[in-house]
């Protein structure tokens, strides 16, 4: 539940339009520190251009996103990690040639704290920030039980850790927001008693929001996980919400089962 | 790379290089007397010194950025002709008198600072619009950009026989401060690896940092980088100045080797090996993403130029054979087409030469080798 | 007043080749969104063709310029070539990159070739007159009748093309591949067909340039593909690279910008400007003129 009153994330009135189509309309969103919320719909709803507008990819025609009270609106989208908003793609952007670790390494980037001169001449300041860096990209990885691949080719990891390893190298820019796009797409559904990819990647996501006390928007085709992990749930179709609320209020609501299975 | 080795392996390369380098002055003094010292070798030094400089700096933008320049020699022209002025201006001035007082070795490493960051600096005006761009279109500002700057140099009006104002406007023929004559060539052959040394050093100092992480991360992609809060602009235009402060400083050398100095062969039509695309056949033949690479093919570069230019077995050759090496763009045309269609990743790769490393990567190699080999005749036998 | 003629008529005459060239650069462009950097050396394989052929039309007593016939042919041959063995081996193993560089070396080796092949050779050659001489007079100025041709030759190419493009099925073909490589397989549209096709047409293209270029500046030189290629890009990309009617108001603009750069401010800078049009278009409109901007989808 909220912690406190003013939401880290949210947007008023966000929309966008491509040359005469309104792919997202009047979008208002609230997310609270801490908050595991979830943002559903059939495709091509509009979601992931939502989360294209919540981190500076698309530059919205009307409405603003407003982050711990400040609004980023026309800012870049490295601003936008800067200022606290994370997110994940929908089909994994990895750094292809860069180790597992450097992965995580580049998004520390904008953290780390030495200079030109620092690095041509190799100071100690240097060194200490590299050793830091190199420990915290470690923790990371170890969260997500990659850290003995840490310096294997990340284009080498099976789907399954390449999906994990975008996670951790996200939470590596120290957001107060990660939003996560389809993070289950294409592991293993649950079978068995066993526990799959799938059920592994809920432990994960909990684990990061007990550890780091972020938000975390999801955007999630996977019913079970979505129901089973989201304290609060958005629908949105054909760029309008329509429906938001608790997951057992929106798995009864005829508008969304209509949305799903058609008329 | 855990620490320890790190500091070993530094400790190990400044050893291995200082022997290296006493061992050569050593040996400089012995066979500077000979001939075939003074007149081939030392020369043909000089000349690698500034190709591997050059091919390092472009190796920044094209292998580790990710994005094509074409217009590397306008930078290398800038750093030229800087070095060049300045150290007329320094003669004319009464600064030095002749080229073996060391207040002269300080002159000339000024000269020479000054050059690549004159260099930088419109490496950095060219680069703030042009990466704005990618790809073809990248490729062809860059290249137009280079010829615009040949183009300036060239009908400025102190570039004239004599420079500074002395002679006629708009001659690009040169008069050469530092042109170094066959013995000083020798004499200063200590400076040119020095200065190389150097430059690599800094270049790998980058890579092996934030920095290079950060162009590598914008090379494999662009937009997962900016969203792991990378500012692409600034590193994208941070490292093209950079490497064409590299490129002038390898301008700067090159003056050093030459007593005139011709805007003409800096042009990109020109079939000599200062023409932008020479620069990126010896990174794409070294490997993109290796500046052991770049090192590596700009000596194998040079000696395939210098034996198509030289080489007493050319004569012995088929006359139809001959007329293709009175091209020898022709030949690096089809070296750069054979390379990257049999082998994109060049001959090294990214693989970056190390010493204390050396027998765990030979060993690694072969394993690798082996490995590749028992899965093919796995899938041969199985099939 | 006469020199502002001359002028303009000179940049008339430049834009004329400028536009022919451009609309087969913009037209491969299109299709396989690669800057086919040895367009320009098509054009000088068109034209080395009718140096050795126009002899032996004039000696069947043919006028010079079916000669052009020859060239379309080597061209088309020489385009197709380039695509198959370099352009198409390297599109499916590499990356954008080295599409690129590819692309490079081969306007290098193509060069390079033609200066190395004694009968073609680094020295320039001269061909005789391919049109009748004369020509209308502008206040006194004369645009000559190759000139004029020029401007109605390329203006026919481009509705012809145009047209082609868009209702044939071939055109609609090639229109679909530069859309979307996957959807045209899986329309049934044999997409390495259409895009041999399309070298054939563009560098065909390139022969007619040859052609009138060689009407209006008879000498011909294995280095003279460089530049040619490079403005006729710059007029491609002012008048929306991709895009068939642009690259006629696209290479006039570029010749008449040449034309007046060299009357009234020096030879030597005209390259410069063409080059600065080229930047400045690339950055505030990278679209062209005529052109519509399509982001990355993320």
């Amino acid at each position: 539940m909220p912690e406190t009153k003013t939401p880290v994330l949210e947007t008023r009135k966000l929309g966008i339009t491509f040359g005469g189509l309104k792919a997202v309309q009047d979008f208002n969103i609230q997310i609270y520190q801490g908050e595991l919320m979830g943002l559903i719909g059939p495709n091509g709803a509009g979601k992931t251009t939502v989360f294209n507008m919540l981190t500076g990819v698309y530059v919205p025609t009307e409405g603003t996103v407003i982050l711990n009270g400040v609004p980023l609106n026309g800012r870049k989208t490295h601003q936008f990690v800067e200022a606290g908003v994370a997110r994940t793609f929908q089909n994994i952007r990895l750094f292809k040639e860069m180790s597992v670790i450097d992965n995580v390494k580049a998004a520390f980037t904008k953290d780390v704290k030495y200079n030109m001169l620092d690095a041509t001449f190799r100071t100690p300041n240097f060194w200490k920030a590299e050793r830091e860096m190199t420990k915290k990209a470690l923790e990371l990885l170890t969260i997500f039980h990659l850290e003995d691949k840490a310096e294997l080719l990340s284009a080498n990891l099976p789907y399954g850790q390449q999906r994990k390893l975008e996670i951790a190298r996200a939470l590596a820019t120290n957001m107060k927001v990660l939003l996560l796009d389809e993070p289950a797409a294409g592991m293993n559904e649950q079978e068995t008693d066993d526990p799959t990819e799938t059920a592994e990647l809920l432990e994960c996501i909990n684990t990061i929001r007990d550890r780091f006390g972020i938000a975390i928007l999801l955007i999630e085709h996977d019913m079970s996980l979505v129901m089973n992990v989201c304290e609060r749930i958005l629908v949105i179709d054909y760029g309008q919400t329509i429906a938001a609320g608790l997951p057992e209020e929106i798995a009864q609501n005829p508008k969304v089962i209509a949305a799903y299975l058609g008329e | 790379m855990k620490r320890s080795t790190t500091a070993k392996g530094y400790l190990l390369n400044t050893v291995v290089l200082a022997v290296a380098f006493i061992a050569f002055l050593a040996l400089q003094n012995v066979m500077g007397k000979s001939g075939g010292f003074k007149l081939i070798l030392a020369p043909c030094l000089w000349q690698c010194c500034y190709l591997i400089v050059l091919a390092a700096s472009l190796n920044l933008v094209l292998g580790f950025l990710g994005q094509l320049s074409l217009g590397h020699c306008g930078f290398m022209a800038i750093g030229a002709y800087t070095a060049a002025l300045l150290s007329l201006a320094c003669e004319r001035a009464g600064l030095y008198d002749d080229k073996s007082s060391p207040v002269f070795i300080l002159i000339l490493f000024g000269c020479i600072l000054l050059a690549g960051i004159l260099a930088a600096l419109v490496g950095l005006l060219v680069g703030i619009p042009a990466l704005r761009l990618k790809g073809d279109y990248l490729a062809i500002i860059t290249l137009g950009f280079g010829m615009i700057i040949v183009n300036i140099i060239n009908n400025l009006p102190f570039c004239g026989q004599d420079g500074l104002a002395q002679g006629s406007a708009s001659a690009s023929l040169y008069k050469n401060g530092l042109g170094f004559g066959t013995s000083s060539k020798v004499t200063f052959l200590w400076f040119a690896l020095l200065v190389t040394l150097i430059c690599l050093t800094m270049m790998f100092m980058f890579i092996r940092s934030k920095y290079g992480r950060a162009i590598k991360a914008i090379r494999d992609d662009e937009i997962a980088a900016s969203a792991s809060g990378i500012n692409t602009s600034f590193y994208k235009v941070f490292t093209f100045a950079y490497s064409a402060f590299f490129a002038g400083v390898a301008g700067a050398l090159y003056a050093c080797a030459n007593a005139t100095l011709s805007t003409s062969s800096f042009a990109f039509a020109n079939g000599g090996i200062l023409n932008s695309t020479f620069v990126v056949v010896m990174v794409v033949l070294g490997g993109m993403g290796s500046l052991t690479g770049s090192g590596a093919a700009a000596v194998i570069m040079f000696f395939v130029n210098y034996q198509i230019k030289n080489g007493t077995w050319v004569a012995l050759l088929p006359a139809a054979v001959q007329s293709i090496f009175a091209y020898p763009m022709l030949v690096y045309a089809i070296i750069l087409i054979i390379v990257i269609m049999f082998r994109p990743k060049g001959i090294f790769g990214t693989y970056e030469f190390s010493l204390i490393n050396l027998s765990r990567d030979i060993k690694l190699h072969h394993t690798r080798k082996a490995g590749e080999k028992a899965e093919r005749k796995g899938v041969e036998t199985h099939a | 007043m006469s020199t502002f003629i001359q002028t303009l008529i000179v940049g008339l005459r430049l834009g004329s080749i400028y536009a022919l060239i451009a609309l087969g650069y913009t037209m491969v462009y299109g299709i396989i969104r690669l800057i086919n950097f040895a367009h320009g050396d098509f054009i000088m394989v068109g034209g080395y063709t009718m140096i050795f052929t126009i002899p032996l039309i004039l000696a069947a007593g043919l006028p010079a310029w079916l000669s052009v016939i020859f060239a379309i042919a080597v061209c088309a041959l020489v385009g197709m070539g380039t695509e198959l063995i370099a352009y198409r081996p390297v599109r499916k193993k590499g990356t954008g990159m080295t599409a690129l560089i590819t692309a490079i070396a081969m306007s290098l080796f193509l060069e390079n070739l033609a200066q190395a092949i004694p009968a073609i050779g680094p020295n320039p050659k001269v061909a005789s007159q391919i049109f009748s001489a004369g020509g209308i007079s502008i206040a006194g100025v004369t645009m000559e009748w190759a000139t004029v041709l020029t401007i109605v030759v390329g203006a026919a190419v481009m509705v012809v093309l145009y047209q082609f493009t868009q209702r044939t099925r071939i055109g609609r073909a090639m229109r679909c591949v530069s859309e979307d490589k996957e959807a045209a397989t899986l329309m049934g549209i044999n997409v390495n067909r259409t895009i041999v096709l399309t070298f054939a047409i563009g560098s065909g293209l390139s022969a007619i340039a040859a052609l009138m270029y060689m009407a209006q500046y008879p000498k011909v030189y294995t280095t003279m593909g460089t530049l040619l290629g490079l403005k006729a890009f710059v007029a491609a990309v002012l008048g929306g690279i991709g895009i068939i009617p642009g690259a006629m108001p696209g290479g006039l603009v570029i010749g008449l910008v040449e034309s007046f750069t060299t009357s009234y401010v020096s030879s030597s800078m005209a390259d410069t400007f063409v080059f600065l049009i080229l930047i400045v278009v690339l950055i505030l409109k990278p679209a062209g003129i005529l052109g519509k901007n399509v982001g990355e989808k993320v």
